[in-house]
């Protein structure tokens, strides 16, 4: 460029160059503002599609698809309340225990961890994140369920009198409520504790400081100067983990049992909306209502997500608020398996 | 802090002294626990994934025989590596280019904000949805001749690859110093000069740990190409065919009542998380030479 000519030709400078020479960058920068409408409007025509083919089994269900309980495909009737039940049951365990876990780990690391021990167990816990679903079922179905057979029994018969966990000692099978919960458990704690590290990294030290200079032992500094400040954020990595766990397929299909009936217990068989997806898709190619109930299905999981994940971010993006960046900058560290560490 | 009475700090009571410690065991211990199944997973892959890694285990391909020798996962291993493959050609480029445009002109647009919110919503669309999304568009109306086919999972990875790109792209181009921008254009180059002699090259070991990793996150997914690609048995370099990959493998593998299938699933399962670990670590590794430079 002819940087060095400084003179002002005309009412424009000549550093500015030639209409002609700007006329890549204009190039790009509506290229790349194309490209990103496209892949907008993509996720819209895609969705709209997905509304259409959901249409025939909403239309002749209508409510009961999502509120009725009686999903039978010998008689073409879909009725999806225990898979909804099933989707709901599996990931309230799995947050009720993985939820702690992954924050405690999280405080751990940032709290109480030596310095040059942190990087490497914050990878291993990552690392957690990177095992494939698949894989997590094949461990469920041959080591989780089968090993944790006689203690769930010995648990539902020690514990019979609290509803929803007794009852069902002797039929418990491998495959249940609670193991496919365990396994969704194990698979959002690295994001829900990767989460939680950023966020518990933006406590101001200042506020730390100040508890433990008014006398707090570590753990009360812990509980009155970091838990509060952080517990949007918390609350936001919870919900994304939420959202990860409803959307699972391939390990809970695999270790869930596949009945399509509500369970008595958390011991017991049943179904999830992506469960009864991937399963019953080879079999509903012949038959219409059956598919579109599957793509109903589909469409029920993607608003629920959709919607866990709105109000996920709406607390992370308040968690971290005021550092520019810091909570896209979570989620995105996040959405790599914890790159940002 | 101790005992030993400091006129400055209040008395620690015993019982607050015993909460702390144990407070702080717990935490302790939840790490523990945390490993836990991530050292079970690795020793069962290991105990199981072996006993498969026979010599033809990665040299044949399965032949659905009930009787006798299934076979290997040659032709899983490469369906896998040329879906992913395509994946990787498809969203790593339009990822990066999404990212620049958020980073280098979108910035505090509205439009720029709105891209980032759609983005961060499409991390968390379930896989399955993607492929079903695919499954809809491509596979019911035979687009291209067949079914389903390679290079739709590839299009249905790519998909959920995409906003894990764009999002990591985004984190690493805004670490890159503005100073360096402003000099370059000052020194009269045009803004996609600067973008492509400057900001890229700056940003690249930051660029290709998240595309690494994002690959890494495709290369596991079962459920989009359950609906798009479905499963077939031979080796096939024909991405317009169906084909065989690891994860699907593994999927139907696991419902077989033949122990020899079963067995093949854990050699399959141990081929695809070595395989994964292996681009996560390289990712990790060129993150942690980066920043020491």
């Amino acid at each position: 460029m002819e940087a060095s000519a400084t003179v002002i030709s005309g009412d424009h400078s000549a550093l500015e160059g030639s209409p002609l020479s700007r006329l890549p960058d204009r190039a790009l920068r509506y290229g790349l503002t194309a490209l990103a409408v496209a892949i907008l409007l993509l996720l819209l025509y895609f969705f709209i599609r997905l509304i259409g083919e959901s249409h025939d089994a909403l239309s002749k269900f209508g409510f009961s698809f999502v509120f009725g309980n009686d999903w039978d495909v010998s008689r073409n009737i879909y009725h999806g309340a225990a898979l909804v039940v099933g989707t709901l049951i599996t990931s309230g365990i799995a947050l009720l225990i993985g939820v702690p876990v992954a924050v405690a780990t999280a405080l751990f690391l940032t709290e109480m961890c030596p310095r040059r021990a942190r990087p490497a167990l914050a990878m291993l816990v990552d690392l957690l994140a990177a095992v494939p679903s698949v894989v997590y079922g094949l461990w469920g179905v041959f080591v989780l369920g089968p090993k944790l057979q006689p203690v769930e029994k010995w648990f539902a018969d020690t514990f019979s009198f609290i509803p929803f966990i007794g009852g069902g000692g002797s039929s418990i099978t491998p495959g249940n409520y609670f193991i496919a919960g365990l396994i969704l458990a194990i698979m959002i704690l690295p994001i829900v504790s990767a989460i939680s590290r950023e966020v518990l990294a933006t406590v101001p030290a200042e506020n730390k400081e100040a508890a433990l200079a008014l006398g707090a032992t570590r753990w009360e500094m812990i509980r009155m100067a970091v838990l509060p400040y952080a517990r949007p954020g918390i609350t936001g990595g919870a919900m994304l983990g939420l959202g990860r766990a409803i959307g699972e397929t391939i390990a809970v299909v695999l270790t869930i049992g596949n009945a399509p009936t509500i369970g008595k217990h958390i011991f017991d068989q049943g179904y999830s909306l992506a469960a009864v997806i991937a399963n019953e898709f080879g079999e509903a190619a012949n038959q219409p209502l059956h598919k579109s109930a599957l793509f109903a299905a589909g469409l029920v999981l993607f608003i629920i997500t959709l919607i866990v994940n709105i109000i996920a971010r709406w607390f992370v993006s308040r968690g971290t608020r005021g550092q520019r960046g810091a909570g896209g900058g979570a989620i995105g560290a996040v959405a790599v398996g914890g790159a940002g560490e | 802090m101790s005992t030993g009475a400091s006129p400055l700090l209040p008395h620690v009571s015993g019982r607050r002294r015993r909460t702390d410690k144990i407070m702080r065991g717990l935490l302790a211990a939840a790490t523990v626990i945390a490993l836990i199944p991530l050292v079970l997973i690795i020793y069962y892959l290991l105990y199981k994934g072996l006993k498969a890694w026979s010599g033809s285990f990665f040299s044949t391909d399965p032949n659905g025989n009930f009787f006798g020798d299934p076979g290997g996962v040659r032709s899983a291993i490469f369906g896998t590596l040329e879906i992913v493959g395509l994946a990787t050609l498809i969203s790593i480029p339009i990822g990066i280019a999404v990212a620049l445009y958020l980073t280098e002109y979108g910035k505090d647009h509205w439009f720029a904000s709105v891209v980032r919110y759609f983005v961060d919503v499409m991390t968390g669309v379930p896989s399955i949805v993607f492929g079903l999304f695919i499954y809809i568009v491509l596979v019911v109306s035979h687009t291209g001749g067949s079914g389903f086919a390679g290079w739709k999972g590839a299009l249905a990875l790519a998909l959920l690859m995409l906003p894990i790109v764009i999002r990591s792209a985004e984190v690493v181009l805004l670490l890159v110093p503005n100073s360096l921008r402003e000099a370059a254009l000052a020194l009269g180059a045009p803004r996609w000069r600067v973008v492509w002699r400057v900001v890229l090259p700056t940003a690249r070991p930051g660029l290709i740990t998240g595309s690494l990793l994002a690959v890494a996150r495709g290369m596991g997914e079962t459920a989009p190409l359950l609906f798009t690609v479905s499963l077939a048995f031979g080796l096939t370099g024909n991405l317009n065919s169906q084909m065989n990959t690891l994860p699907v493998q593994i999927f139907t593998d696991i419902t077989n009542p033949r122990n020899v299938i079963v067995t093949r699933a854990w050699g399959a399962a141990l081929t695809l998380v070595a395989l994964v670990l292996i681009l996560n670590l390289v990712a990790r590794l060129i993150a942690r030479r980066s920043r020491m430079a």
